[in-house]
């Protein structure tokens, strides 16, 4: 996947969570959480849907790397490369 | 319960509820009093289709679809009955303490719609538990519904769950009424929720213990009393009271429904599904003594019949032994026109009755065209709404497997 595919992917699986989610204004470098309505449950979610999307098993010690969109793209790129 | 002081006295002030034909208490009247039931068939994961009653109602009213998908089905329709409640009742927390109202919601079983779907779910993944939603715990865990309730509320008084099968709502209601007496809380939100039809296993269960219904046209299939029933339609809905005590009832110029007049809950301590009649007139007797009535004070009975033959007729036979000269009392069953609602049932039942107050009709049962003769009560009202000079009081009987009774009494409000 292209770092473009993975930005679409995450703003993809954050409107299924949430589909009042709106991402016209949506900083890349500022964290997720602080713009958009997700908590803790709701990262477990996007972890748990890449897990079933593409068996990636993403380690607890990892999650803070999904604090932004661009650090979710930088961390999931070598991950998501062949997919 | 007679020549209580007003501050122990217990009113209802406010309805919500979603039932499946209807969701609100206007609407819902209507429907029931012209006989109208919007039970359909539904398609359940591993067996045929069975009727069942699935409401219908504005469920991103109260609250985002965001936390309609992270919670549960039983949570959304607690959320949506709760806030029509609190608005039916005019209240919006100058008058009462988020922090001392308590919300009470008797469940028939939960857990079970969110477990099945996520067995399901892991079947896909060759159950590897690694694909087991870290939601499970939060959506099972008992007391879920009225936990959700709190959450969208902003209520930081008690809220709990009350377990008793089928008698559940009625149980919770029971609840509040003495949390209130006790002063645990000033405003009780309590009422009774069921998510049911979203688990194929308690169809299965029914259909293993030949007790679900059958019928070409799902409409006509919860038919208490009738010779043709065949078992229970099962059904989702919920129901949930404000109730608050007289004093601060009047103080606030609330509108009151009635007033709940007596109660009792009893257990046949004998079996695991089958009714007790005995049992359940006792517990008829004592919700009566406690309200300081006769059995010839109560104007309209509503049955518990849920449409299977020996509970149908082991209630007639309570209801003979108590009602036995009441000329003046008349009989009803609800479930005919919106099934079987489980934890809601009780509730959604007294729902069904509670504007006779003011309208003085009786709520017919309907799809009765061959009374059963062993279920040949004097005065059942049968598929036309009866109309009457007065309405004094209703009786409402509620019941559950592993032999759990519930009575209800509530009167008209009289200053």
């Amino acid at each position: 996947m292209t770092r473009a595919e993975i930005n679409d992917l995450i703003l993809e699986i954050i409107a299924d969570i949430d589909e009042d989610a709106e991402f016209d204004d949506l900083d890349a470098d500022k964290p997720l959480r602080d713009q958009l309505d997700l908590d803790s449950m709701d990262f477990l979610d996007i972890v748990m849907e890449l897990r079933k999307r593409y068996q990636l098993q993403i380690p607890e010690e990892d999650y803070p790397e999904l604090a932004t969109l661009t650090s979710c793209v930088n961390y999931l790129e070598p991950k998501l490369k062949d997919k | 319960m007679t020549n209580l002081p007003e501050n122990q006295r217990v009113v209802i002030t406010g309805v919500g509820l979603a039932a499946p034909n209807a969701a609100n208490l206007t609407e819902y009247r209507r429907k029931v009093l012209a006989g109208i039931s919007e039970i359909t068939t539904i398609d359940l994961r591993y067996m045929e289709p069975a009727p069942a009653g699935v409401c219908r109602f504005a469920e991103t009213r109260y609250r985002k679809k965001k936390e309609n998908k992270r919670g549960t089905r039983a949570g959304c329709i607690s959320v949506y009955c709760a806030h029509e409640a609190i608005n039916d009742a005019g209240i919006d927390f100058s008058e009462y303490g988020k922090d001392k109202t308590g919300v009470y919601l008797g469940l028939t079983e939960h857990g079970t719609v969110e477990t099945e779907n996520e067995v399901y779910n892991i079947s896909q993944f060759d159950y590897n538990t690694d694909y087991w939603t870290h939601h499970h715990n939060p959506r099972t865990v008992l007391n879920n519904p009225p936990g959700e309730v709190t959450m969208s509320l902003g209520i930081t008084g008690p809220h709990y769950a009350v377990g008793a099968a089928c008698a559940a709502g009625n149980a919770a209601l029971i609840q509040g009424v003495q949390m209130l007496r006790l002063g645990e809380v000033d405003l009780a939100l309590c009422g009774g929720i069921s998510e049911c039809v979203g688990s194929f296993g308690i169809f299965a269960s029914f259909k293993a213990q030949g007790a679900l219904a059958e019928h070409q046209d799902p409409t006509k299939a919860s038919r208490p009393f009738d010779m043709a029933r065949n078992g229970i339609v099962i059904s989702e809905g919920g129901c949930i009271y404000t109730l608050e005590r007289l004093d601060r009832a009047k103080a606030r110029g609330a509108k009151i429904y009635g007033e709940i007049a007596g109660y009792a809950m009893n257990s046949d301590a004998r079996d695991f599904v089958l009714p007790f009649g005995e049992r359940q007139s006792q517990c008829m007797e004592l919700a009566l003594e406690r309200a300081g009535m006769g059995p010839e004070d109560i104007t309209i009975l509503n049955t518990h019949a849920t449409g299977t033959r020996q509970g149908d007729v082991e209630e007639c036979k309570a209801i003979r032994r108590v009602f036995a000269d009441c000329p003046n009392t008349y009989i009803n069953n609800t479930k005919s026109h919106i099934g079987h609602a489980m934890g809601a049932a009780g509730v959604l039942e007294l729902a069904a009755n509670l504007p006779s107050f003011t309208d003085n009709m009786v709520h017919p049962t309907i799809n009765l065209e061959n009374l059963d003769p062993d279920c040949d009560l004097p005065n059942i009202v049968a598929n036309k709404a009866k109309q009457l000079d007065n309405i004094e009081a209703i009786l409402n009987n509620s019941f559950g497997m592993v032999g759990v009774n519930s009575v209800v009494i509530v009167k008209k409000y009289r200053n």
